[in-house]
């Protein structure tokens, strides 16, 4: 217990963990502020002038589209028909539904429609500093030497190694929560001010408290493999040149090659993509280089589903890979 | 006296592209209880591979250790709390104080808080504990390293290097506090390339080269060991050096020829000398018997000293003839 209290110490007081903590809440203000200012609250008038609006836009398009049928229709037979298409009813006609009285009013947040994209941007933002974090924490206590005068106090490896990275995950999981529970009052202020909190069920509440306990396992799985990797190259650099490599190697690189070899689901292969499954619980890919040709509908590409137990998966697998190797270094390596 | 550390046979091998190199080669070595020992050796001689194999900090290919009676590796975590140790140079992380630094120490091994203003105040570091440790001078860090082995009152001190950086006052307070610490019945075993030290402050060593053990016992054994019952001879301006030389030789002394003076060994007494050369009309100016110290025993002992004309590498050292197993229970 004294090893982790004094783990938890040192890693609150690290400059640079305040530094990215600081930053990272920064960021995350200025979202806010800017969905705050770019919505407004929307009353029945609004609402009613916009529904105006819409249905005066669709009835002027729709006389526009039948003015033009009529003119298609006059002109079969005669040298203006080369204007318009052989079969004139195959010409567009707008159709009510695709005036939507929402488009015609001032944008306004929509709690139950918006707030899980704000629940993605800050798992994202949180996991990127977690994993910088976790890097940088185990990654300085290698090459200061810190961790050799440690091992000379404790020398049992694993207990050290594991209580380090218990004392990040708590540390980042207390963080995360009360971010979480800030992130959620925000909003939650902001649609009252500036959009609606129409439609939160208990049902609603409880979909959002799932995502954001998914956001919470992705901030924790990214602190998790910057720390192994800063552990098993014994520097902070090489975490942050680990991921430097998986981007330019994965995410541009071999998204690239495959794409020119038009290779299917080439998304697949990104990492964003697998987080954005684990936090939507589903993500379609197309093939749109194939035909699933039918009668009803035509020719619809072939579609790949991931879905967020796979995502999952993954991420377990890497851990499991990341941190296993760190702690087996650990207990085999010469500390020199 | 009861045998606070103890080494038998201590074996590492280093294998890399380059090849195989034994940086322990059979090591030996035993520290007595409220003794201060230096552990003296050249660069990449094996010490601070001997010191972080017996801390745990590297595995070894064989051989046996033990530290206050506890055979280590394996049972290290329990005798952990009774040694302080600092090895090679003081590495800290720079952004935070000395305070800070101990503190967590204190914090990770039970220590009571207390403690660290004792071991600031006992260093000299009082009044910089609240400074960053990245404005700290070699001396100072030094100093923190000192304080840090310090800190759980270890009834074994391991300490590698510790006077360097150390002004001259701050070479001879860490001088005063291993004697103190050694009277206080403390067992204190000090890496140093200061021989001059090491020959102040210790009562027994272990000289180390190529990884074995090429001497070891108290400082005056060592010494006696070793003497060469050298004596240094001048001779009158005018006379040939080489056949004053010649005539030693010829009466059983051995003789080297230095650029002014002869250095004569093999001889019972000093007066031996005047008396045949005075027989030959040959009249000395000069009459010392040198005076062997730890250093010359040293460089002797471990094939590192310097020649005129010649680089020594780093690995050129005296290798070890195969001695008998040594060390406990043999």
């Amino acid at each position: 217990m004294s090893l982790y209290r004094a783990e938890t110490r040192r890693l609150t007081k690290r400059r640079f963990t305040r530094w990215l903590v600081i930053g990272a809440l920064v960021v995350l203000v200025l979202v806010a502020v800017g969905v705050a200012l770019t919505n407004k609250k929307v009353g029945p008038a609004e609402i009613a002038e916009a529904k105006a609006e819409a249905t005066a836009s669709f009835q002027e398009n729709l006389r526009y589209a039948q003015e033009e049928l009529q003119r298609c229709q006059a002109a079969v037979g005669t040298a203006e028909a080369s204007r318009y298409p052989t079969d004139c009813s195959q010409m567009y006609m707008p159709t009510e539904e695709e005036y939507d009285y929402r488009g015609y009013m001032d944008s306004t947040f929509d709690f139950r429609a918006n707030f899980g994209n704000m629940i993605t941007t800050w798992a994202a933002l949180l996991a990127m500093m977690a994993f910088v974090v976790g890097a940088s924490y185990v990654g300085a206590e290698w090459s200061t030497g810190g961790m050799m005068n440690l091992l000379l106090w404790r020398p049992q490896r694993l207990k050290v190694l594991g209580t380090k990275l218990g004392a990040l995950l708590s540390g980042l999981a207390v963080l995360s929560v009360v971010v979480a529970v800030l992130w959620t009052g925000l909003f939650v202020l902001i649609a009252s001010l500036r959009g609606t909190l129409d439609g939160m069920t208990a049902g609603a509440w409880q979909s959002f408290a799932l995502t954001e306990l998914r956001g919470l396992v992705l901030i924790l799985v990214s602190a998790a493999v910057g720390f192994g990797l800063a552990s098993l190259g014994r520097h902070t650099a090489l975490a942050l040149g680990a991921v430097v490599g998986a981007i330019v190697v994965f995410q541009f690189g071999l998204v690239t090659v495959l794409s020119l070899a038009q290779v299917k689901y080439a998304e697949a292969w990104l990492l964003p993509t697998w987080a954005l499954t684990w936090m939507d619980k589903k993500v379609v890919l197309q093939d749109y280089n194939s035909c699933n040709f039918s009668a009803v509908s035509g020719c619809q590409p072939p579609e790949l589903t991931l879905t967020w137990p796979m995502a999952g998966g993954l991420m377990a697998i890497a851990v499991f890979l990341v941190v296993g190797a760190a702690m087996w270094t650990m207990r085999s390596r010469d500390i020199t | 006296m009861n045998a606070v550390l103890e080494i038998s046979g201590l074996q590492k091998t280093y294998r890399s592209r380059k090849g195989v190199r034994r940086a322990l080669d059979g090591f030996d070595m035993v520290v007595e209880s409220g003794q201060v020992h230096g552990f003296l050796g050249p660069n990449g001689s094996g010490k601070t591979t001997t010191l972080r194999t017996l801390l745990g900090l590297i595995k070894p290919n064989g051989g046996r250790m033990a530290i206050l009676g506890a055979e280590v590796p394996q049972h290290l975590p329990e005798v952990a709390g009774r040694v302080g140790a600092i090895v090679e140079s003081p590495q800290f992380f720079p952004h935070f104080t000395a305070q800070d630094t101990l503190s967590l120490l204190a914090d990770a091994g039970d220590v009571p808080a207390v403690r660290v203003t004792e071991v600031l105040e006992l260093v000299g570091l009082r009044d910089r504990a609240k400074d960053r440790v990245k404005t700290y001078s070699l001396g100072m860090k030094q100093r923190l390293a000192v304080a840090s082995a310090l800190l759980k009152q270890p009834a074994l001190l391991i300490l590698d290097e510790p006077a360097n950086g150390l002004d001259p006052g701050g070479i001879r307070e860490m001088r005063t506090l291993m004697r103190h610490l050694a009277e206080s019945g403390m067992t204190v075993v000090l890496s140093s390339h200061i021989l001059g030290e090491i020959q102040l402050i210790c009562d027994s060593v272990t000289i180390i080269s190529a990884g074995r053990r090429v001497a070891a016992g108290s400082v005056a054994d060592v010494l006696a060991q070793h003497h060469s019952s050298s004596t240094r001879v001048r001779i009158e301006p005018g006379v040939d050096l080489l056949a004053v030389a010649e005539l030693l030789r010829s009466n059983g002394a051995q003789v080297t020829l230095e650029q002014d003076h002869l250095m004569v060994t093999n001889v019972e007494r000093p007066a031996w000398i005047t008396w045949v050369l005075a027989q030959q009309n040959v009249w000395v100016s000069e009459l010392s018997p040198v005076v062997v110290d730890l250093e010359s025993v040293f460089l002797e002992l471990t094939g590192t000293a310097p020649v005129e004309g010649e680089n020594r590498q780093v690995d050129q050292s005296a290798i070890a003839p195969t001695v008998a197993k040594g060390g406990w229970g043999q």
